[in-house]
């Protein structure tokens, strides 16, 4: 499955530090079914939220989204429940490389003030998120060219895959400014 | 220019000398996943295309999560992470056997020097060793099961200089404590946090361990304690950083006057000295996991307990943080202390720190914990509180029913 480009969808807006206990409690956690990771999506954070979010969502944070575990079914919990990208003003590490992983599209944006149930409009190549309404454009931090490729190809399943393995890599070319 | 820890040993890795901010694919010596993760690294694996491990010798898998297995679906999760082991060969850990992050070190899966990914957030702890050891989820793990190598940012460093010497009474979860309240909870994000100076050199291994273990709670990527002092049982060549490396920031803290640290309900970072907290009602108390579940630890809380009883309407609960450690303790003569005490000890794992099962609080009760995070319903309740302090505030706690000064309790037990 490839990451569509752009992506649209309303806003569910949440703050600063959301760790992954309130993204998928522990006690859910240790399953393969997704359907059940789903049922219990932020939880503890906002009860009303499973019943609210439709497929193509995008839930909006604050910063260090994700701290915490290293639990996958975070992110995994987020796309089995419809949430088609999350935009952080800054993400916790391992969250960060999961969600690119399993192809939920994490996107930084360091400034922004986004607020709940506004239809935005992300576009991954421009590197930039625009709210529809209000017109804003906020720019989001580029990504290294590795986790673009992985997400283009859906994942880190998908992308190893394809290509059989890392193949020959340039650091140089990944050299970050 | 010079090169951190981080940098020297990624070069070494990578086959060629990087720098911060670079990006390398390099090669993995080790790799594990608990019964939390593996699951769907097996999953990710098969979807990769994955039949044999890169390096079966090389590749582990811990049941420690939900241990054991609280119900008949974590049961089949069990059943198919030992299915795997057995088909591939890797090493398995099987229920009881003790927490992922106890059994790396002590077992010897990983050495100083090495590259190594768990598939948990703790795994930066066996930078007690000088490894750069990093937490992954599940499919970054899958793809060192399948590859050997893993792709990585090179991360900036935090430079950590301890001076001084702790007061009896406080202990190296005391130091971590302190300085993810200093730092904060995003205080090093994506960076490594090298921990040196003569309040390092004079901490045993598990001291070490604990102090690397939370650095999770900063975001941080990876810990590295200065090996110069390392107790070590096998020789090994210390990795030490350059004279004229660059880092982000350099740090030092005199940690002599040092008072026992308390993290307050719901977040690691809010951390007080005790005095603040001195007072607080708990209901249960809990010794144990990657962070604080080893010999010295349950030693620290039988100093306290010793020929004492737990105060009426408090559970003491103890996980050993593995059977080495619960042997070495039932030998010793801890464990019957303990038990004496009214402490009830439980299969060594994680299982009350992640709120799977073993310990679960209820409404409203206060919990102070020996382990490294509070947030909100981590210990499977939202409902109640949970406080983080080092193994002898915890027992003194237990001891008392509240939080009071270690330092008290201990004059009265007689010893210093």
């Amino acid at each position: 499955m490839k990451t569509e480009n752009p992506i649209r969808g309303r806003s569910h807006v949440y703050g600063d530090d959301i760790d992954t206990d309130r993204i998928i409690p522990g006690k859910y956690t240790k399953t393969l079914e997704l359907s059940q990771l789903a049922e219990h999506v932020l939880e503890d954070l906002d009860p009303e939220f499973r019943a609210r979010v439709e497929v193509g969502d995008i839930l909006v944070a604050g910063h260090n989204f994700g701290c915490g575990s290293s639990r996958e079914q975070a992110p995994l919990a987020l796309k089995a429940a419809g949430v088609g990208a999350v935009v952080a003003k800054s993400f916790a590490r391992i969250f960060y490389r999961n969600a690119i992983n399993i192809g939920l599209p994490a996107v930084e944006v360091p400034e922004h003030d986004i607020g709940t149930g506004a239809i935005l409009n992300v576009r991954l190549t421009d590197g930039v998120v625009i709210d529809e309404r209000s017109g804003k454009r906020f720019r989001a931090t580029k990504m290294p060219e590795v986790m673009v490729d992985i997400l283009q190809a859906g994942g880190l399943a998908n992308y190893l895959k394809e290509r059989g393995g890392y193949g020959p890599f340039s650091t140089e070319q990944n050299r970050t400014p | 220019m010079g090169q951190t820890i981080a940098e020297k040993i990624i070069s070494r890795h990578a086959g060629a000398t990087v720098q911060a901010g670079d990006i390398a694919v390099v090669d993995v010596d080790g790799t594990m996943a608990t019964d939390a993760t593996a699951p769907f690294a097996i999953r990710a694996f098969r979807e990769m295309g994955g039949t044999g491990l890169w390096d079966p010798e090389r590749v582990s898998l811990v049941l420690d999560h939900a241990t054991p297995a609280p119900n008949e679906r974590v049961g089949n999760l069990h059943r198919l992470m030992r299915e795997f082991a057995s088909e591939t060969g890797c090493t398995l850990y099987d229920v009881g056997e003790g927490i992922c992050h106890q059994l790396m070190v002590e077992k010897g899966h990983v050495r100083p020097g090495d590259i190594f990914l768990g598939a948990d957030s703790h795994t930066p702890t066996y930078g007690a060793l000088g490894a750069f050891a990093v937490g992954v989820g599940s499919t970054d793990m899958a793809a060192v099961m399948l590859t050997g190598k893993t792709w990585l940012k090179v991360p900036q460093t935090v430079r950590i200089e301890l001076t001084g010497e702790l007061q009896p009474g406080v202990e190296p979860k005391d130091i971590i404590l302190f300085l993810v309240g200093k730092l904060g909870i995003a205080g090093a994000t994506y960076e490594a946090i090298e921990f040196a100076g003569e309040a390092v050199d004079t901490l045993s291994l598990a001291g070490r361990m604990t102090l690397a273990n939370m650095v999770a709670e900063m975001g941080a990527k990876a810990a590295l304690v200065d090996t110069r002092t390392l107790p070590s049982s096998y020789p090994f060549t210390p990795t030490a950083a350059d004279e004229d490396a660059a880092y982000r920031a350099v740090h030092t803290f005199e940690i002599s006057g040092l008072r026992p640290q308390i993290s307050l309900p719901h977040a690691p970072d809010k951390v007080v000295a005790i005095d603040s907290a001195l007072g607080t009602e708990v209901q249960s108390a809990f010794i144990g996991s990657c962070t604080n579940g080893r010999l010295e630890d349950l030693h620290a809380a039988a100093a306290v307990l010793q020929d004492r009883h737990v105060a009426p309407g408090v559970r003491l609960t103890i996980a050993p943080a593995s059977r080495q450690v619960f042997n070495a303790a039932v030998r010793d003569g801890t464990v019957a202390i303990l038990s004496a005490a009214g402490a009830s000890f439980i299969t060594s794992g994680c299982g009350p720190c992640v709120g799977t099962h073993q310990g679960v609080p209820g409404d409203g009760e206060v919990v102070i914990s020996s382990s490294n995070r509070n947030f909100r319903g981590r210990m499977g309740n939202p409902r109640a509180s949970i406080y983080l302090a080092s193994p002898t505030v915890v027992a003194a706690a237990a001891l008392t029913g509240k939080i009071v000064d270690p330092a008290e309790v201990l004059a009265e037990q007689g010893s210093p």
